[in-house]
């Protein structure tokens, strides 16, 4: 794997456009074939499970509509829950962006003296470039959650929100075990990977003091916190550790304990194809002598509130990390998460990660899509991705308009010319001609062109290109023998 | 029966054989056809590149043009679904009041081609032949935008002479998606690609849909291959009879 593998950038401020990011991708016939392997079979599972719920329109609409709700009144529901964890033995932090979260989670690991840290399902972390920071810090992060484990051991980067090392398969986890743990014995029998990793993971469990969690949901209505997964490392981190600081962004809130029945039926079987994640955790503040003793939770805004102020984009903050927008994306399918640049790749990250830069950087997301919309078939929140990725189009455009160069920009003037050229059937048809003669030259005997020059061999690089016929349909149909009735009953 | 046809720009320009084909079948169905010779482009392309104000100013044109049309049918499923379901954002962002009311009772009116036939003429059956194997494509925006459903199985399944084979992974992208395929062209090929492996193991001898932009990107990679298929638009297989089959 280390021979092939390729260097991913998952910073959107340095990472290069998605079409250039997917380059090498493409060409790792590995990497894809476990992609498409990967999300081959949890769409299946997915698929089946959901079509045992005969209410699964009315869960999603229930689960759209719950945060709906909460997103109309964050401020009110963020503050319940910081009263309710709060009288629960909870300390809430507020960190505006991720430096200021990275200093908290800094600050208290310090006052704790931690060396290290063991981590569990929290994206959000890897958002904020937390890792590095804290091994600045001298403090050393132990990815507990499988899939991370094998990529921070095998120097890679997560490329899927649910199943981080999607990417990787099992003869190359073994690869990176026998060299990191030095397991030379090991066979890439699945059984034999978990079994070694849970030797590994458990020496860190009993001896690290200090863990950080993400959170699924945060209840405002009692102040609990919540995280689902498959592996029961998650328990072991939220139990053991005597501090523990769960980081989570600020849409993360829900209002009611009995919103998690809707949330925790959408969850499972949209990310795993489960009826019931295998382990669900929550928990409350403090219980004296149970449980980590000093619990802290950093709510994290870092770009999310300015999306609500705009009502389209608003429902990029309905998403509950399902990823069955990446299983189903054709886009993520040939690429994998890598070429997105981001932590959070697929058709949500390609909304979401432009947002989040207040779109500075990562302008080419919202085009890396073909607009097919199986995103926003499947998601359990139904979030509309085609639509919130035109309205981020619209905003790339009029960032382009306001630049000097713009008119060296071929696709731009092309798309303006051909404004005007609609504006009137007499230009329309003219263009129709002159286009003919334009691409005279570039068409066959046969009538079909197979090169093209400049943006035009974008196309031909891979697809003939039939040349414009002589006649238009409109030229056609002017020319015809007028009849006053041309219905069918011709005599 | 009277209809208006939008043609799209780029059938009109590029394939006009569809054009005809559509015209030829309404008309042997008794359906009186216009053609409003101002019509250009629904503004599809614009809008979904991001060009919001210059997609409108097409958007508004289409409105004015069919205001006071009975029914437009429209051969493209895509551009179908830029009206249906980009036109009510475009207007309420930057339209009026009564470009609003004009857009909201023109909507109803607007029909694709599938649809027209089944639901506005009530057949299925249109008297087609077309003795060939042929494997349907299924157009995102049919699919998903439009939900046109069984309408194309029903109208193909009534052809005669058609032996319809089942395409895997019907619901899967084609990679066309407009400016995609020139800004993203390296991904878009990859995706064309595994629809073409699906395709090509059909073993038939043409793929249709009921857009030709889709066609046009699976047509080009067919002809570029030098593969044994071919592309047509649905309405140019259901064009044709027994005496007048698809010209070579």
């Amino acid at each position: 794997m280390s021979a092939e593998h390729h260097s991913v950038v998952l910073d959107p401020r340095i990472a290069p456009p998605f079409p250039a990011a997917a380059l090498p991708i493409l060409r790792n016939s590995q990497l894809r074939k476990n992609v498409a392997h990967a999300t081959d079979v949890i769409q299946a599972k997915r698929a089946r499970l959901v079509a045992e719920k005969t209410d699964w329109q009315e869960l999603r609409s229930a689960a759209a509509a719950i945060k709906n709700e909460t997103l109309a009144h964050l401020d009110h529901y963020l503050a319940e829950f910081e009263a309710n964890c709060t009288a629960a033995g909870g300390h809430v932090h507020w960190a505006a962006d991720a430096a200021e979260a990275r200093q908290i989670i800094l600050q208290i690991l310090r006052a704790e003296n931690a060396t290290e840290v063991i981590k569990i399902k929290t994206m959000t972390s890897a958002e904020i470039e937390l890792n590095p920071a804290l091994e600045a810090a001298g403090i050393h992060a132990v990815e507990t959650d499988l899939a991370e484990l094998i990529l921070q051991l095998g120097d890679d980067q997560p490329s899927h929100i649910v199943a981080p090392a999607l990417h990787v398969n099992r003869s190359q986890v073994r690869e990176i075990f026998a060299r990191r743990m030095g397991r030379t014995d090991l066979s890439d029998d699945p059984e034999a990977l978990t079994a070694a990793a849970r030797s590994y993971l458990r020496k860190k469990f009993l001896s690290v003091d200090a863990a950080i969690s993400g959170a699924n949901f945060l209840v405002a209505e009692t102040g609990a916190v919540t995280i689902v997964e498959s592996e029961g490392n998650g328990r072991m981190c939220l139990t053991l550790p005597r501090t523990l600081i769960a980081l989570a962004g600020i849409e993360k809130v829900i209002p009611r304990f009995r919103d998690l029945e809707v949330f925790l039926q959408v969850l499972a079987r949209s990310a795993t194809g489960e009826r019931m994640n295998p382990y669900s955790s929550l928990w409350t503040g403090v219980t004296p002598g149970d449980g980590p003793q000093n619990f802290h939770v950093v709510l994290l805004d870092n770009g999310r509130s300015p999306i609500l102020a705009r009502p389209v984009e608003r429902q990029t903050l309905r998403c509950i990390r399902c990823a069955a927008c990446q299983n189903t994306c054709p886009v993520y399918r040939q690429t994998g998460g890598h070429a997105y640049g981001s932590v959070y790749g697929g058709p949500i990250g390609a909304i979401l990660t432009p947002q989040l830069m207040r779109m500075e950087h990562a302008q080419s997301l919202p085009y890396a899509s073909s607009l097919c919309a199986a995103c926003y078939e499947v998601c359990p929140v139904k979030i509309n991705i085609p639509e919130v990725l035109i309205d981020l189009r619209a905003q790339v455009i009029d960032q382009e308009r306001s630049k000097t160069d713009r008119a060296f920009d071929l696709m731009y003037v092309a798309m303006r010319v051909a404004n005007g050229i609609f504006a009137s059937a007499a230009r329309f048809r003219l263009a129709q001609r002159l286009g003919r003669i334009a691409l005279w030259p570039f068409t066959r005997k046969d009538g079909w062109i197979h090169a093209l020059p400049s943006l035009g061999a974008r196309w031909t690089m891979t697809r003939d290109l039939r040349g414009i016929p002589r006649e238009s349909f409109r030229a056609w149909w002017a020319a015809r023998p007028k009849v006053e009735s041309r219905s069918g009953e011709k005599s | 029966m009277r209809a208006s046809l939008f043609i799209t720009c780029y059938n009109d320009t590029l394939f006009p054989e569809t054009g005809r084909a559509v015209v030829r079948l309404l008309e042997r169905l008794g359906v009186t056809l216009d053609f409003h010779p101002q019509q250009t482009c629904c503004g599809q392309m614009h809008a979904n590149t991001g060009f919001r104000a210059e997609a409108f100013s097409q958007a508004k044109r289409f409105v004015r043009l069919y205001r006071d049309t009975e029914t437009v049918v429209i051969p493209s499923t895509s551009c179908v679904a830029m009206i249906r379901d980009q036109y009510p954002g475009l207007f309420e962002e930057l339209g009026n009041e009564e470009s609003r009311k004009d857009l909201l009772a023109l909507l109803p009116r607007v029909l694709e081609l599938s649809e027209f036939l089944i639901d506005k003429l009530g057949m299925d059956d249109v008297g087609a032949y077309f003795p060939h194997r042929v494997t349907y494509h299924a157009s995102c925006h049919g699919l998903r935008g439009l939900h046109v459903g069984d309408r194309p199985f029903r109208l193909l399944s009534k052809v005669r002479g058609l032996e319809l084979v089942a395409l895997d992974n019907l619901d899967r992208c084609c990679g066309f998606g407009g400016t995609f395929s020139i800004k993203n062209a390296e991904v878009s090929s990859a995706m064309l690609s595994a629809k073409l492996r699906d395709m090509l193991s059909t073993g038939a001898e043409f793929c249709t849909a009921l857009d030709n932009s889709c066609l046009m990107h699976l047509g080009g990679a067919l002809h570029r291959q030098f593969a044994a298929m071919r592309t047509v638009h649905m309405a140019e297989i259901l064009a044709c009879t027994e005496s007048a089959e698809l010209p070579a």
